[in-house]
């Protein structure tokens, strides 16, 4: 057994929630199949399919309105599909799953926002994200063991919060808000993260350590970007997927994608 | 182990113990019910705050589990009674006067101390749980759960308003003789049930304290601040709700259960919505999220109200009112919120 089949294979093992182990056998770690989503009559996705290999980084651009959060919506479970399929690689079925439960299998959110515990510390905001046996009982009962002290401390180097951990979190700046996140989501140790807009209203500097980060992720974990900031884009990417009116316009290199008609018609051509 | 107070906590809180211990000897029998009777709601506005200031569920139905563990306690008092009632029968007078022939099969095994015991515990617990379950799972939150729990406290209230319920009608019970075999008039019951409701009261504290200040406790207030993103980071959110709302319930029902034999009676006007609402004023009174302050709140409500409802009967619910407005508009805090304030200004 590989080393990520065994770390599946424990999420699997904890608490209620079974999802099976973590198939990424064929090389992809998420794949969408004719995703379609309707509100109210509105298309928000349109037979939408996408591939995301393992340790993969890819970007999602697309104007407002063209489906990225709502895509996001679908994979963590927060929206159910009308139709189409999403799997989490070969063998878990995300329109079946609840958000915990795909939280456990090892999906981790970002959100446009931050959404961070404001009134905890940004030490206990990383304990309360980090991978545990989250039910009731067990969480009474919790203590920190030495190890998952080393762990916190080494998520709050790289998220560059070292000095700020009994910081409540609600007094940190934005960036350092959005850093806080991403460090939440590391501590699941998740096997694919969904990051939605993580540079908003970072200053340069903090974009600029941002890109860093991410691109020393890749290859441990897969990701998915989804910014409207081309510069950081630009920076990172390696493959982009463009979106518009709910399906995949073009996918590429950035490069490839920029020089795309269609995809010029659709920034410029309004 | 985690720390639960620091050591001037501990020694207040040992201070309190021992004055629980040497009141009733020093108190008149009118000051010893009241005392007694503060002690049970102050074990409900702790149980308010472990789910409203802790994990941000404003439930204003926690009357109706105060109740319910004060009917449980109130079945086994009209059972111990025998055959001194006012008819001399073994049932309890207000079924005489129905005409009842037996006892309906609510009441089974109710001359049964331990049996009354698990009903108080287990009534309260289980409408908590089967009730929390399917609102919490229906994501109902926030004022529409406020709304319901109104509700259900209400129609609680109906149902133990009719005479086939069961439980007495509109007069409940009272005229209690005995408990365990004692009088529950003479002084040292008194003193005995004053003390334990005192232990009952400390060890609620404690247990609080213990929970808030475990990871469970930081997972409610992560709950309250961020729900979306405790899901998102593996915690069954309905679970957590379910486990602190039956807590919540069941304190309340042992708090109920110590009430009724200190004060002589249970009706079903202890359901009426209002009740419910005052206790949620104790709490923002005292501070939420404070354990501490929730106690003090419910003394000085309690405190104020029997002054009033005395010296100015008709206002009453004015003041209650004002101060309710007041304590939003100037202690968003609350009196522990004050004194947190005041000592960050000495510091």
């Amino acid at each position: 057994m590989s080393a990520s089949a065994v770390a599946a294979s424990e999420s699997g093992s904890l608490g209620r929630i079974s999802t099976g182990e973590l198939d990424t056998t064929h090389g992809a770690v998420l794949y969408l199949e004719d995703i379609s989503v309707s509100f109210d009559g509105f298309r928000a996705l349109n037979r939408l399919s996408l591939s995301i290999d393992v340790g993969e980084l890819r970007c999602v651009i697309g104007p407002n309105g063209a489906g990225k959060t709502t895509m996001m919506d679908v994979i963590t479970g927060k929206t159910r599909p009308d139709a189409g399929s999403a799997w989490f690689g070969q063998t878990i079925d995300l329109t079946k799953l609840s958000d915990a439960e795909i939280a456990h299998a090892g999906i981790g959110r970002k959100f446009q926002k931050p959404t961070i515990f404001e009134s905890h510390t940004v030490f206990e905001n990383l304990e309360l994200a980090m991978k545990a046996d989250k039910r009731v009982r067990r969480t009474l009962l919790a203590k920190l063991s030495s190890a998952e002290r080393d762990r916190i401390a080494e998520t709050q180097r790289l998220i560059r919060l070292q000095d700020a951990a009994d910081r409540t979190a609600g007094l940190l700046s934005h960036g350092q808000k959005q850093w806080l996140e991403i460090g939440m989501l590391l501590m699941q140790e998740p096997r694919l993260l969904l990051l939605d807009e993580p540079v908003a209203g970072m200053s340069d500097d903090e974009t600029e350590r941002t890109a860093e980060l991410f691109l020393s992720l890749a290859g441990k974990h897969s990701l998915v970007v989804v910014e409207h900031d081309m510069a950081f884009i630009e920076k990172i990417a390696r493959k982009v997927t463009v979106l518009h009116e709910g399906s995949v316009l073009a996918e590429g290199a950035m490069a490839q994608v920029q020089a795309d008609p269609r995809v010029i018609e659709v920034y410029l051509g309004r | 182990m985690r720390r639960l107070y620091a050591p001037q906590g501990w020694i207040a809180l040992g201070l309190a113990a021992a004055l629980i211990a040497v009141l009733p000897f020093m108190l008149s029998t009118y000051w010893v019910t009241l005392l007694g009777k503060i002690m049970c709601y102050a074990i409900v506005a702790i149980a308010m705050d472990l789910i409203w200031g802790y994990c941000g569920i404003l439930s204003l139905g926690h009357g109706l589990f105060f109740a319910l563990g004060g009917y449980a306690m109130g079945m086994y008092l009209m059972r111990q009674i025998g055959r001194e009632g006012q008819y001399q029968s073994e049932l309890p007078d207000f079924m005489v006067f129905l005409d009842w022939k037996q006892l309906p099969w609510q009441w089974w095994n109710t001359d049964q101390f331990w049996w009354a015991m698990l009903l108080v515990v287990a009534v309260p617990g289980l409408l908590a749980l089967v009730f929390g379950y399917f609102a919490f799972r229906s994501r109902v939150k926030g004022v529409y759960f406020s709304i319901i729990t109104q509700a259900l406290t209400f129609a609680a209230m109906l149902l133990f308003f009719r005479n086939a319920t069961g439980f007495g009608g509109n007069n409940g019970f009272t005229d209690f003789k005995r408990i365990l075999g004692f009088s529950v008039t003479s002084p040292e019951t008194r003193a005995a049930l004053f003390a334990i409701t005192g232990a009952v009261l400390i060890g609620t504290l404690l247990l609080a304290r213990w929970i808030v200040t475990s990871k469970l406790g930081r997972v409610l207030t992560a709950i309250r601040d961020a729900e979306t993103r405790a899901a998102f980071c593996g915690y069954n959110t309905v679970h957590y709700k379910v486990a602190v709302f039956t807590l919540s319930a069941v304190l309340c029902g042992i708090a109920g259960a110590l009430y009724v034999p200190q004060v002589g009676i249970i009706n079903p006007s202890e359901m009426s919505p209002a009740n419910s609402i005052e206790i949620a004023i104790w709490v923002a009174l005292g501070g939420r999220g404070t354990l501490i302050g929730p106690v003090i709140g419910a003394g000085v409500v309690n405190g104020a109200k029997s002054f009033f409802t005395q010296a100015f009967p008709e206002y009453w619910l004015y003041f209650l009112g004002l101060l309710f407005i007041l304590a939003t508009l100037f202690l968003p805090q609350g009196v522990a919120g004050l004194a947190q304030r005041w000592k960050e200004k000495r510091a």
